[in-house]
């Protein structure tokens, strides 16, 4: 049989062992919080990297980004060769009061000019300061953390692996053939299709 | 002359004491609760973990608009905070903190304070009343029908210790005071916390304020200084009950060294009874109403009654 008022005291001796504890408020203001890893913050953006591809902003769910760009003119450099052209991206902004935070760009961008920033502390007085426009997403760059290590024994990184190919084959056509090493072709057109 | 300047000081005395002890007791009641739900409670006031937050909050309320609801009584209505709050003030002087430290020595000490703490309670009563608003009105009946249930207990509690102690001093009831007390009144103790804490409306027995049904009760439409007076005549109604508790039954000054640190000893038990109120507090959910009323009349008075007579078997063969 259980002692009548166990349970009061149960409640008393509750509070009392919390009351010992280290209690498990985030001071924020005073101290940054311990995120984690791939913390979504603010996108960042590798002006460099983009090819005005419009693929982030076709896929965006929410209709946040904005680009704008023109077809630049370069010229031939040989005689009577045909001039290229090349896309300029003039404007690149994403409106954070309506980004939802999916992280479809950034996966969708095929040559990694987005990416997660986990700095948060942007928020404005007027809702049309968060739209970051590209000079702004570009300074986010900095804030972006290297890639996490891998796992002991993952397999390495699809760039790697296909570097480490292209370089063994290239030995191997040198030791065979010193001369037609030079003219090998460009590896890595064919060595990223052998591996799935 | 000097007996005018010595009234006057003693005067001072328990005015000050009056105005910091309940705002510490609140300050205890802040982060003692926060710790005890993993929190830490304020933090900035102040500087130094949030020392200076009842000042701030007692600034704030005196900047506050006066608002008095079209429809209440106004005289009732502004005079309520007063009426509850000067109670506790009259108690706290005829409570002894050492041998001879007191406000003013009564003869028939326990009884005053007994009947003054009563009067505290018509204050939120009026405040209720006066209101002119369903939430204040049910929860100022609420308080009527703890008031009645609580004082009876209560009053049973103090009359077995009075009783051990032959004398309604309050004082030579602290004198007559013995560790086995303790023992003897363990049920009186028990009996006379508990009626207290509900008597001052204090969790787990706030059904008065109980917020989720009634808004806040008796206080629903006071804002700013008054409502601050009916907060601070709460926590002034710990420190009283937390005295009186100590002087009535965990023996006031007695302990090691009293002749000369025998006031600490009475602040030291007060504050420890104060913390079990807090404690209580956070430890405990509310009580429903029938729960409530059950718990006086079925658990608290005839554990009183059979305090008495087991106290009265204690006087007689003793004496």
């Amino acid at each position: 049989m259980r002692m009548p008022g166990s349970g009061l005291a149960k409640g008393l001796a509750v509070t009392l062992r919390t009351m010992g504890r280290r209690s498990v408020t985030a001071h924020y203001p005073d101290a940054l919080p311990e995120l984690p890893p791939r913390s979504r913050g603010v996108i960042a953006l590798i002006e460099e990297n983009c090819t005005s591809c419009m693929l982030c902003a076709r896929e965006c769910p929410a209709w946040c980004i904005y680009i704008d760009s023109h077809k630049d003119v370069v010229p031939a450099t040989t005689e009577g060769g045909k001039d290229k052209t090349r896309n300029v991206l003039d404007r690149f902004a994403i409106d954070f009061s309506i980004c939802m935070y999916c992280s479809i760009c950034i996966e969708v961008c095929p040559f990694d000019a987005l990416h997660w920033s986990p700095e948060f502390e942007y928020a404005e007085l007027d809702i049309r300061e968060l739209t970051h426009e590209k000079d702004r997403l570009r300074e986010w760059m900095w804030t972006v953390p290297a890639p996490a290590a891998l796992d002991v024994h993952a397999e390495p990184a699809k760039e790697i692996g296909t570097a480490e190919k292209a370089a063994e084959r290239t030995r191997a056509a040198e030791l065979s053939d010193p001369q037609a090493a030079i003219a090998a072709p460009e590896p890595d057109k064919s060595a990223g299709e052998g591996r799935g | 002359m000097p007996e005018v300047v010595a009234v006057l000081l003693r005067v001072v005395v328990v005015l000050a004491a009056f105005l910091v002890v309940p705002l510490l007791v609140g300050q205890v009641e802040h982060k003692a609760m926060a710790h005890m739900q993993s929190r830490v409670g304020p933090m900035y006031a102040g500087m130094f973990h949030g020392w200076a937050q009842l000042v701030a909050d007692g600034v704030k309320f005196v900047q506050k608009e006066d608002v008095v609801p079209a429809a209440a009584d106004r005289t009732v209505f502004k005079l309520a905070p007063a009426v509850a709050l000067l109670p506790y003030l009259v108690a706290l002087l005829v409570v002894p903190l050492g041998p001879g430290l007191v406000g003013q020595d009564l003869d028939v000490g326990l009884f005053f304070v007994l009947a003054v703490m009563g009067a505290g309670v018509i204050g939120t009563l009026m405040g209720g009343w006066s209101s002119a608003n369903k939430y204040s009105l049910l929860g100022g009946i609420r308080v009527a029908a703890q008031l009645m249930a609580y004082e009876l207990p209560f009053v049973l509690a103090a009359a077995s210790v009075a009783m051990a102690a032959g004398t309604l001093s309050l004082t030579g009831i602290v004198e007559a005071w013995h560790p086995w007390w303790l023992l003897w009144q363990g049920i009186a103790l028990v009996v006379f916390f508990v009626s207290g804490l509900a008597e001052l409306q204090r969790p787990p027995f706030d059904m008065p304020v109980a917020d989720a049904e009634i808004v806040f009760g008796p206080y629903t439409e006071y804002g700013g200084l008054r409502f601050a007076l009916f907060i601070l005549a709460e926590y002034a109604g710990i420190v009283v009950l937390s005295a009186l508790t100590t002087v009535l039954f965990l023996g006031g000054w007695h302990g090691p060294f009293s002749d000369s640190i025998g006031w600490l000893w009475t602040l030291v038990k007060t504050f420890a009874v104060a913390f079990m109120v807090i404690w209580v507090r956070v430890a405990y959910p509310r009580m429903r109403e029938d729960q409530l009323q059950r718990v006086a009349w079925q658990g608290l008075v005839p554990l009183a009654l059979l305090q008495l007579a087991v106290t009265a078997v204690g006087v007689v063969m003793t004496a």
